[in-house]
């Protein structure tokens, strides 16, 4: 395909498989999430990494977030659970099409890195960041929040239980504080 | 200039398992004008989002059959998904773009490619291994023929005229629609 997801501090043969992306890795294959739709995030950086390399998920490179709940009604339709990876500013971009996931009754699962809220290099993030968790709200989410490391695999798991187990949208914000406490995050 | 409904009518013959998802408008009312199918699932928000629709299922059911059929309008809004698609070079789906370089549904104004751009050369670009532009009604048989057989991503660029056609409405039932599509493709035990 010619893609390498080599990031420096972030190969997959290396790391804690304590680190929260590992733990929300676990979590999916537990789940039997058989599709990852991504537009590419430092935050996500190491998931994006366990997802293409491992046999069990199909990761699909998205032009835009918007693309997101779209593969996830297809992946419905063929049958499989799909999950959406993205940055706060990138919820923006799929106000309109997450209407598909409300309209088909499309389980999904959004996985958000928050921007634009604690020690970001880039202010143009605050307009996005600061309305994410209320327009996932607006747009039908259970959303949950995500501060410390330790929280990460519960509240992933009690999100795609409650997505997949009862066919309802939910979406994890991860403080950027805390990714920021990974190397390589948002700084 | 193509007659859709006839050409529409041409690649639904023998369509057998073959998976239909639509996208907003004419597109709709050329497939369900033959008839209503639970193998049918008309898309009626999300402008531009069919053809990822397409991308997720083809790739949920690599022994199914997926043809996309929508507008110009309907490419045109998400060109990045064709993009997508080419990226993740799935052989069993089909991307049959009606494109008659107006917005039908809302007064006939022109689109983009009604103008200088050109869908099938976007499509190759992004990597779609068999594009096909539809000369005539003739091509239909070999475009139908080649939505069954694997050999994709193929997305067919087809000229349509403008001539106003019965707007025939199906289902809306979102949910309904997901419930018959899922049990009418059940993969045999």
């Amino acid at each position: 395909m010619g893609r390498e997801f080599l990031s420096i501090d972030h190969k997959s043969s290396e790391g804690d498989a304590d680190d929260w992306p590992d733990r929300i890795h676990a979590v999916f294959k537990r789940f039997n999430i058989k599709q990852v739709g991504h537009v590419p995030d430092t935050g996500h950086a190491r998931l994006l990494a366990l997802c293409h390399n491992g046999d069990e998920i199909n990761d699909v490179g998205l032009t835009t977030e918007a693309e997101g709940p779209a593969l996830v009604l297809g992946a419905t339709l063929g049958g499989q659970r799909a999950a959406l990876l993205m940055q706060s500013s990138g919820v923006g971009n799929c106000i309109n099409t997450f209407s598909l996931l409300k309209n088909c009754g499309a389980p999904c699962v959004l996985i958000v890195t928050m921007r634009g809220e604690f020690n970001d290099f880039n202010p143009w993030q605050v307009p996005m960041g600061s309305i994410t968790e209320d327009t996932l709200k607006l747009c039908g989410f259970r959303v949950y929040r995500v501060d410390r490391e330790t929280d990460v695999e519960e509240v992933v798991a009690a999100a795609c239980d409650m997505a997949y187990g009862g066919n309802l949208q939910a979406a994890v914000l991860l403080s950027q504080r805390m990714i920021n406490r990974m190397k390589g995050g948002h700084h | 200039m193509l007659d859709r409904r006839e050409f529409v009518g041409r690649l639904l013959k023998d369509r057998g398992n073959l998976m239909v998802l639509t996208g907003l408008g004419t597109a709709t009312f050329d497939v369900a004008a033959y008839g209503d199918n639970p193998l049918n699932f008309y898309i009626w928000s999300a402008m531009g989002c069919t053809a990822m629709v397409g991308l997720g299922l083809a790739m949920a059911r690599p022994d199914c059959r997926v043809a996309v059929i929508a507008g110009d309008g309907d490419v045109l809004m998400a060109l990045g998904s064709l993009a997508t698609i080419g990226a993740k070079q799935p052989s069993n789906l089909s991307i049959i773009c009606l494109d008659n370089a107006h917005y039908a549904a809302t007064g006939m104004q022109p689109s983009a490619t009604a103008g200088s751009t050109d869908l099938a050369a976007v499509a190759k670009g992004c990597g779609f291994k068999n594009v096909v532009i539809v000369a005539g009604l003739d091509d239909a048989e070999a475009v139908r023929r080649q939505m069954h057989a694997n050999s994709g991503p193929m997305f067919v660029h087809a000229r349509v005229d403008t001539i106003s056609q019965p707007r025939i409405l199906p289902t809306r039932d979102g949910y309904g629609m997901k419930h018959r599509f899922l049990q009418a493709s059940a993969p045999p035990r």
